[in-house]
């Protein structure tokens, strides 16, 4: 077992140069256009699948099976993730021992801002996500830190994230910091690179693959995937962050995964939401 | 050591008793053992990308061609075993995992799983 773990890691790197494919942009600073890469998704994904429209990717698989869609048009009639909003919204406004609350620590009280995350902070040269701000806004007061995966910290963002339905994703990538382009790029490349035993990247289950039977799995487009986070999945039977979703995709690769809120994922995510650059955000999401 | 190669040569005294006959239960234990190989999640779970007319296949995924004529298109059986060994080598970026080399499967696996292809 320590073994094939050895190859495993091993390969993420190595692999990491064979990567190039769909009609998109390079993987080096250089060649690398988000904005172009964004028009090459959308164009990709029109191609492919013709009568799906493009705000309707905001719905994952859905967008793209029919059939599917067919029970989640039923499981979205009494929401599942009903009592995970209004259970964060008492946790959001409860104020912390030291009588601040989240409303202080985020723009606009935290209401309606979803949509601009995550970001590219210049001060500290990285990039936030929501999760991520939750946190430091507990550690900040006087607080503890929430695990990052499920539960409170879920149940905050998806009021959060209610309070935005249909803000039109806007995630930056600021020019006059070139560590930016550079994160995104690095969130790029962890896409396309294979890992894992299984030698699976991404892309080839979320690009290529998309909509394509692996047994019984139908793995959804990557345009839009991240527009509904925290999702409620049937599977689970709660609710959980995108980095939660991140690790059991790596699983599905026999690969190792990272912790959640790890650099290389929070890149990850900054590349993902700036591909639904133009998509409403829609969480809390319900999903089988 | 030396017990091993006494009961190896019994082994093929045994082998050479009764040749027919056990080739062709080596041969369908063989197949079984590829069989197994082909459905099961945690070995070759070729299943879930390749559909097989085998009665036995259900919820077969559709990621990479049906599993079909094999002897017309692959008339080199080594040809086979390498696409099935390293699927990566003719495409770098398919999703087919690399099951000989990434230790997914023994070569003994890789072997059965080919006979049991062949059949379709
Ligand atoms: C072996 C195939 C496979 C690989 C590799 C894979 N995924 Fe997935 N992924 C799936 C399937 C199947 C689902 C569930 C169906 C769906 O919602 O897309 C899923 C779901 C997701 C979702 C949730 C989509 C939604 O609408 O809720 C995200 C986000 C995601 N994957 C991202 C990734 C990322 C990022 C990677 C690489 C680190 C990755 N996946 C690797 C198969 C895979
Ligand atoms: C996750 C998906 C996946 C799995 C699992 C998988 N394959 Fe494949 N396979 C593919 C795809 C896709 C191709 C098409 C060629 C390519 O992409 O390299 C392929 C190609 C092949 C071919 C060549 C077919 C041709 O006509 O060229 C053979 C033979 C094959 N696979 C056998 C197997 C066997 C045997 C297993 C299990 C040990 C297996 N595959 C597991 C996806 C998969």
């Amino acid at each position: 077992m320590k073994i094939i773990r050895k190859l495993a890691l091993g390969l993420t790197v190595a692999a990491a140069t064979q990567m190039t494919y769909a009609a998109d942009t390079g993987f080096d600073m250089q060649t690398v256009d988000p904005e172009a890469d964004r028009i090459a998704l959308q164009k990709y994904y029109k191609s492919r699948f013709p009568n799906t429209e493009l705000a309707d990717y905001v719905n994952g698989i859905y967008s793209v099976d029919a059939d599917s869609r067919e029970q989640w048009v039923e499981l979205e009639e009494f929401p599942p993730y009903e009592f995970d909003v209004e259970q964060g919204e008492e946790l959001f406004n409860t104020a912390f021992a030291n009588g601040k609350g989240y409303a202080d620590c985020f723009e606009n009280g935290g209401i309606g801002i979803r949509h601009k995350y995550p970001y590219w902070n210049k001060e500290e040269g990285t990039v936030k996500t929501l999760e991520q701000e939750i946190n430091e806004c507990r550690v900040k007061n006087g607080e503890e830190a929430l695990k990052w995966s499920k539960g409170p910290i879920a149940q905050i963002s998806a009021y959060m994230a209610w309070t935005s339905r249909d803000k039109v994703f806007d995630i930056q990538i600021p020019e006059d910091d070139p560590r930016a382009k550079a994160a995104y790029l690095e969130g790029k490349k962890f896409f396309y690179s294979k890992r894992g035993q299984l030698n699976l990247s991404c892309a080839n289950c979320h690009l290529q693959g998309s909509n394509i039977r692996i047994r019984a799995d139908l793995p959804g487009p990557q345009l839009g995937h991240v527009t509904h986070f925290p999702v409620f999945r049937s599977k689970w039977g709660e609710l959980g962050t995108l980095h939660r979703r991140y690790s059991g995709c790596h699983r599905d690769s026999r690969s190792h995964p990272l912790k959640p809120q790890a650099e290389e994922f929070r890149n990850l995510e900054y590349f993902q939401s700036y591909m639904s650059n133009g998509l409403v955000a829609n969480g809390p999401g319900a999903r089988k | 050591m030396r017990k091993l190669s006494t009961s190896l040569c019994a082994a093929g005294l045994l082998t050479m008793v009764t040749a027919g006959s056990a080739a062709a239960d080596n041969h369908d234990d063989q197949i079984a053992l590829g069989k197994a190989v082909y459905m099961d999640k945690s070995r070759g779970n070729c299943i879930s990308c390749h559909t097989i007319a085998d009665p036995d296949a259900n919820l077969a995924g559709h990621q990479g061609p049906p599993t079909l004529s094999m002897k017309t298109r692959f008339p080199d059986k080594r040809k086979l075993r390498a696409q099935i060994w390293d699927a990566s080598k003719n495409n770098p970026l398919t999703i087919m995992p690399p099951v000989g080399k990434h230790w997914i499967l023994s070569e003994e696996e890789i072997d059965a799983v080919v006979e049991y292809i062949y059949q379709f």
